[in-house]
């Protein structure tokens, strides 16, 4: 499997998952996709990286402990639950903005961040769980 | 209230667990200074609550409070009458101190501000107990109560005595705090309030409802732990394990009378029925009497002390009880006394222990000399205790003897069960305040000398304020006293008891325990083997039957685990896809409800077809593959061609969630398989595949006839039409599988991914201890 096309195609395949995977996510409210397929999609491209690569790249890559980026996901779609308290409503309430930039209207709401929330987790608990099975000697 | 006072009082209900987050950080700024500014919070709240002081001995009530929970009825609500007040003033004002004593007792300890914390926490606790105006808002504080306990018993977690003690407190009181919870639900099922301030009119409801031997029997189950009375006493002296601030402070003032408040609370609309009259004074009397007993065992000073505080909290709940004119009189005035001189009594024993490094009787002897100001507080303390004019505790004793002396088998039961405990606590008193301080000087471990100002002010000043409210008793019946037994009864009372003595029975009595205890005080070694004797001779004990239980309880726990977690996955894996096969085929089976079978569509296109053909064909060569890798790939064809029906029925979202399922399962179980060095083939025989075989086929076709009895029922589109109109008009968004996930149900959601995370840490540890690496 580790072949030398594999190994040289791999980075661009794992960046355009990557880059696809985001798209997928910030598309979710409106077309198919959101924070969980998201999520499993850029699993999908570490998972190819770690194979071609090896996990001690991808850990580089990540940079953070993928459990340490679970964690931040649930953080933040918690974050995302009690910002409504602010407001005065309900528990998960979706809250909306609708700032102007460079004249394009875009819509950002607490939904959004709870969703960013849930791909995070996703991305983490899986990536660390398929890292931590392939590595054969460090965590 | 006007709103300023209410978010006073709040705060006031807050500062403790403030006090609690600083008190770390000012330890390590300070050192054992810290006790100066943090016992400003303690008397800060002490203050704030004797402004209520002139309102409340008027008679009024104060209630305040804010909605916590408006959907359930769930308020965080406070009602401070005379009997709240006198246990809040007690509990900040002793807690002042209390904090000030330990600022000098720990002195240069590492964890000091750990200490100090605890203790503000547990402070916060008692606080919130006996002002509570809800019932959830009670139990919620009454098991806070049991678990800053539990920190504070375990305090010196690193000697098994310490946790054991800490374990044994925790289990008792939080378990009884149980019994109360289920209590608390009976009287708002049968009354329909959940406030104290409302129950008050429902006595007669209460009482004469079918559930209220119920409701006393859990009430008290709540009650008894908490104030140790038999044969639930045992916790209390083994919590002396803890270091003595917090003996000094759960044991006089706080934590064991929580209980006894309990009661006191309930007595208005539970009380003066025969099962309160009865259950109440028999427990109560039969505490008094094997506290006393036990206490006299003893030679270490903070357990005689212990166990006169049981002694003492039977007095209470018999004296809640009794029903008489002036027992509740006689309660209000033991409460109140007993907490100054207990107290102050603790704080001596800790001071004798912190300066000679024992508290062992036999061994200390003629420090009167070296520590001239602990011993007068410890004559003050003792002489209230005692029970001798003028101090407070002699009009206590008077009250009491006035209340319970009589004719009758009933009177005369009890007052000479009365007279048999105070006359031991009157010996144990003197035992503690005399014997090391009299006689001559013996060898103590440390050089005995008088402790710093910070561990005698608080033993001096609750000595001496037994003294003056022994003194001037007129104004503190009106500003404590009366409120205080008023609130316990539920009717305005009058206390007129004074210093002065006068001839009465109640005086003879009192003469005839004074009598008493000095003869046990002279003969104490005596009477300390023939209580030794006596224990002996009955050996078991509840101390015991508690070991007994908890082993048998662990034994019994690890029983069951054995036979449920055999540790094999194989009979994990046979139980619950058995477990699965028969809930699904058992109750059709059972009530003849099968699915009718389906027609075969007419027309329906080719590529369908084809698909079905290839998921088809991908079982088969899970089957058929005798290596393990090519099986886990093929069963990837299958769910690939279930993602492809899904997607041709319009489902897109979960048709490529299904494709990154299908792919990471595929990927992860290769890795597992690598992982776990499983042998590429299947090694089981044939007579174990046909079982095996024979459980998934059940299943599957226990799925299948489930989703074809799902698809042949009516459909209820009303939640679909709901999420199709409202997706998005309210949530924004075009997306309706999504808007439900992140929006309409984003909660579940919240806790999926919670649950993904805490799986993929079990996983990675599961994953580490195979190394054989223990995670830290």
């Amino acid at each position: 499997m580790n072949t030398l096309i594999f190994r040289t195609v791999a980075p661009f395949l794992t960046a355009l998952m990557a880059l696809f995977s985001i798209f997928v996510l910030l598309r979710g409210h409106n077309e198919p996709g959101g924070g969980f397929i998201g999520g499993l999609i850029a699993v999908s491209a570490l998972a190819i990286f770690g194979i071609a690569n090896g996990i001690s790249a991808v850990r580089r890559a990540l940079w953070f402990h993928p459990m340490a980026i679970s964690a931040f996901g649930l953080f933040i779609a918690c974050l995302a639950g009690l910002m409504s308290a602010a407001f005065g409503v309900p528990f998960m309430t979706g809250l909306w903005v609708y700032p102007v930039v460079l004249g394009v209207e875009i819509p950002l709401s607490s939904v959004m961040l709870f969703d960013i929330g849930v791909y995070l987790v996703v991305v983490g608990a899986i990536t660390s769980i398929a890292l931590a099975l392939e590595a054969g000697d460090d965590t | 209230m006007t709103a300023d006072t209410m978010g006073l009082t709040f705060l006031a209900f807050c500062l403790p667990f403030l006090g609690a987050l600083i008190a770390p950080a000012l330890t390590r700024l300070l050192g054992h200074h810290a006790a100066w500014p943090l016992a400003l919070v303690p008397l800060a709240v002490f203050f704030h609550f004797l402004g209520f002081n002139a309102e409340i001995a008027r008679g009024e009530i104060v209630t305040g409070g804010y909605a916590w929970v408006p959907s359930y009825n769930v308020s965080f609500s406070w009602l401070i009458d005379g009997l709240s007040l006198a246990f809040l003033l007690l509990i900040s004002g002793i807690g002042a101190l209390i904090v000030l004593y330990s600022g000098g007792y720990l002195k240069g300890h590492p964890h000091q501000g750990r200490f100090f914390s605890f203790i503000l926490m547990f402070m916060g606790s008692m606080l919130g107990v006996v002002a509570s105006d809800s019932f959830l808002m009670l139990f919620v504080f009454w098991e806070l109560t049991s678990i800053t306990s539990f920190l504070l018993i375990g305090f010196d977690h690193a000697r098994e005595a310490s946790r054991r003690a800490a374990l044994q407190a925790l289990i008792v009181t939080g378990g009884g705090g149980l019994f109360l919870l289920a209590g608390l639900l009976l009287i708002w099922d049968v009354t329909g309030v959940t406030q104290f301030s409302l129950l008050m009119s429902f006595g007669p409801e209460l009482r004469t409802s079918p559930f209220y031997l119920a409701i006393l029997f859990l009430v008290l189950g709540g009650a008894f732990t908490k104030s140790a009375q038999f044969p639930f006493h045992f916790w209390l002296p083994n919590a002396m394990e803890a270091p003595t601030p917090v003996s000094a402070y759960l044991h006089s003032a706080t934590m064991v009378k929580a209980g006894v408040y309990l009661l006191m609370r309930l007595n208005p609309v539970m009380g003066a029925t025969p099962a309160w009259e009865t259950i109440l004074p028999a427990i109560g009397g039969l505490t008094l009497l094997v506290g006393a007993v036990l206490a006299i065992r003893q030679t270490d000073l903070k357990l005689m002390l212990a166990y006169t505080t049981v002694a003492s909290l039977g007095m209470l709940v018999m004296l809640t009880g009794f029903g008489s004119e002036h027992a509740i009189a006689a309660a209000a005035l033991y409460l109140v006394a007993h907490s100054l001189f207990k107290g102050a009594l603790f704080m001596v024993a800790g001071l004798i222990d912190h300066e000679t490094g024992t508290r062992d009787i036999t061994r200390l002897g003629g420090l009167r000399r070296a520590m001239p100001v602990t011993f007068l507080a410890a004559l003050l303390a003792a002489l209230s205790m005692g029970g001798l004019p003028p101090f407070f505790g002699f009009l206590a004793k008077e009250e009491i003897y006035a209340a319970l002396a009589g004719g009758s088998l009933r009177q005369v039961a009890f007052t000479a069960a009365a007279v048999i405990g105070n006359g031991l606590m009157f010996a144990v008193a003197f035992a503690v305040a005399l014997k090391p301080f009299l006689g001559a000087p013996t060898q103590t471990p440390k050089h005995a000398h008088e402790g710093p100002a910070l561990l005698w002010i608080g033993p001096m000043l609750l000595a001496v304020t037994g003294l003056v409210i022994g003194l001037f008793s007129a104004v503190a019946h009106v500003l404590l006293t009366m409120p205080l037994a008023s609130a316990i009864s539920g009717a305005p009372q009058t206390i007129t008891i004074s210093a002065m003595p006068h001839l009465s029975l109640a005086f003879g009595l009192s003469l005839l325990t004074v009598a008493f205890g000095v003869g046990v005080f002279l003969m104490l070694d005596r009477a300390r083997a023939a209580a030794n004797r006596l224990v002996e001779d009955i050996g078991w004990g509840p101390d015991r039957g508690f070991d007994q239980g908890m082993t048998g309880l662990v034994r019994a726990a690890s029983a069951i685990s054995r036979l449920v977690q055999p540790g094999r996955m194989e009979t994990y894996m046979t139980a619950t896809f058995t477990v699965i096969a028969l809930a699904l085929i058992v109750p059709p089976a059972l009530y003849g409800e099968w699915p009718r079978l389906p027609v075969w569509p007419a027309g329906m296109p080719f590529h369908e077809l084809a698909v079905m053909v290839l998921a088809a064909v991908g079982i088969a060569a899970v089957l058929m593959a005798n290596n393990r890798l090519t099986a886990i790939v093929a069963l990837g064809i299958q769910g690939f061609c279930v993602a492809l029906l899904f997607l041709l029925f319009g489902a897109p979202d979960l048709a490529f969630t299904q494709f990154m399922i299908e792919t990471l399962s595929v990927v992860i179980l290769a890795l597992v398989m690598t992982r776990l060095k499983l042998t590429p083939r299947d090694p089981r025989p044939l007579r174990e595949k046909i079982p095996d075989g024979a459980i998934a086929v059940a299943c599957g076709l226990g799925f299948a006839l489930y989703l074809l009895k799902v698809t042949q029922g009516r459909f209820d589109t009303a939640l679909s039409d709901f999420f199709n109109l409202y997706s998005k008009t309210i949530a924004h968004g075009a997306n309706v599988v999504n808007v439900i996930i992140v929006d309409f149900r984003g909660t579940d959601t919240l806790g999926e991914i919670a649950v993904v995370m805490v799986t993929g840490l079990a996983i990675l540890s599961i994953i580490r201890i195979r190394k054989g690496r223990v995670s830290p």
